[in-house]
């Protein structure tokens, strides 16, 4: 098989799941009119499937900050943090992001899957061994491929499998580093972190958080589950991004190990890609403040949350095991998910579907992300269209 | 480790395949796991949580890129068990 009868193979797997399932994937979005609002061809939608978690995207704040960024510093930095895209903002949101951890250090990144790349790569090399989660992000998977480590996963959430992987890893186990997610992308429920924490104090292994979806939601000011639990002096590493909460595009590692200034030196995607945008570090740190002051926010997510999850379970769907701003339907086979997808599209509500052998355990998902900016509204609305369409 | 234990986990895995693959084909050791079986990557990332806990071993994801056929696993587990 050559290089490009390859690519046709994959092409025609991914087909063979559902064929009508392809144009869901990368549906164009022709207009966005604010936070829950936007155009896709003629119809006017209400957005229930992105990760704006607290509905900055238009926030007047950090929409002035990127204009004065733009027209006092340019569109771009043209060169990495190791050569000439290190400005004045790159090390004050550095710092912003240390304050706001309360950690010693803090190092940005391009994007919040290379802080995953070159955080764990940086970290972990051969010979050493990574303990994930099996829900993880496909970001923690590539950081460990690229680390060369011993890749061994343990099943979701479930800290006695953990246990026992470690238990195997005998002397190994303090070479290892342990990967979890404060809220899990697929099924959106948060990781038992107290007790991974007691399990990697007992086999002397680090732990590194991926707070990517649960930066801005848990937590008084947003931290995190490191702060819903108050257990971030036991947490190693904790990644995240901008993409999310922060409403632009870039990464974080935070920690109080000196060490991880080194990652500076030899983690090559910090190193070998261009810096962010004035823009988007402008943004971002503007979000930083109103993320951090954002209670308010939180509570009408939450607010949101709760009352779609009830709803939802009420009328009969089966949905993840936790409510929260991701509420994941699962549904039996992909043909059942296209429909209810279709179906809520045609209502003029876009979420997120998820095929096989994307969702966990073989299903099929409609996935739903709320924000603080949905109104009663628009959630009312919602609810009655699901109603509807429950079968 | 004895070839005989080759032989026991060969059929142990020929038949915890026969129950995942979608292909109805018979089980053989040069069948291919993507192509012939149907085993798609996260099927296989599962399976080898079980294998894991059934043999009491460690199998890094990574110490898959060789693994092609239903004999590659069974010799990858025969190695890693016979190590211990």
């Amino acid at each position: 098989m050559n290089l490009l009868d390859k690519l046709e193979a994959a092409a025609a797997a991914r087909k063979a799941v559902l064929p009508s399932a392809l144009s869901a994937f990368g549906i164009p979005i022709d207009e966005v009119y604010s936070a829950t609002e936007a155009r896709i061809g003629d119809r006017k939608i209400i957005l229930l499937g992105t990760n704006n978690y607290l509905g900055l995207t238009f926030a007047p704040e950090c929409l002035q900050a990127a204009h004065e960024a733009i027209d006092k510093e340019g569109t771009g930095t043209t060169g990495s943090r190791m050569a000439n895209g290190s400005y004045l903002g790159h090390r004050a949101l550095e710092q912003e992001f240390a304050d706001f951890y309360q950690c010693r250090a803090s190092i940005v990144f391009t994007t919040g899957y290379q802080a995953n790349l070159g955080t764990i790569g940086g970290l972990v090399n051969p010979g050493d061994v990574v303990l994930i989660d099996s829900d993880s992000h496909a970001s923690i998977y590539d950081g460990c491929k690229l680390s060369g480590a011993d890749i061994i996963r343990f099943r979701h959430n479930d800290v006695v499998d953990l246990e026992k992987r470690l238990r195997r890893l005998g002397d190994r186990s303090s070479s290892t580093l342990i990967i979890i997610e404060g809220i899990y992308s697929m099924l959106g429920d948060q990781a038992p972190l107290a007790d991974i924490i007691k399990i990697k104090n007992d086999y002397n292994a680090l732990l590194l958080l991926d707070e990517a979806h649960s930066l801005g939601v848990l937590g008084k000011t947003g931290q995190g589950l490191v702060e819903k639990t108050g257990l971030i002096k036991e947490v190693d590493f904790i990644t995240g991004t901008f993409s999310k909460s922060l409403c632009s595009i870039g990464g974080y590692c935070v920690s109080n190990h000196p060490h991880l200034d080194f990652l500076r030196y030899i983690s090559h995607p910090y190193i070998f890609t261009a810096s962010p945008s004035p823009a988007t570090i402008a943004s971002t740190r503007a979000a930083l403040k109103l993320l951090r002051n954002g209670e308010d926010l939180r509570q009408q997510l939450w607010g949101n949350a709760h009352r779609l999850y009830t709803t939802l379970r009420n009328i009969g769907y089966t949905l993840g095991p936790e409510p929260g701003p991701i509420i994941a339907i699962i549904l039996d086979d992909p043909q059942q998910a296209l429909k209810l997808w279709q179906g809520l599209l045609e209502n003029n509500i876009y979420v997120n579907l998820i095929l096989p052998p994307a969702a966990p355990d073989n299903n099929s998902l409609v996935r739903c992300s709320l924000n603080a900016a949905h109104t009663e509204e628009q959630i009312i609305y919602i609810e009655k269209i699901f109603t509807k369409l429950y079968t | 480790m004895s070839d005989s234990n080759y032989d026991e986990i060969l059929q142990l895995l020929s038949e915890r395949l026969a129950s995942i693959s979608t292909s109805g084909l018979a089980i053989t050791p040069e069948m291919n796991l993507i192509n012939q079986l149907a085993i798609d990557s996260i099927k296989l990332l599962n399976l080898i949580m079980e294998i894991e806990d059934t043999f009491d071993i460690s199998v890094p994801v990574n110490a898959l890129t060789d693994v092609q056929t239903v004999a590659d696993l069974a010799k990858l587990i025969h190695r890693i068990k016979s190590s211990q």
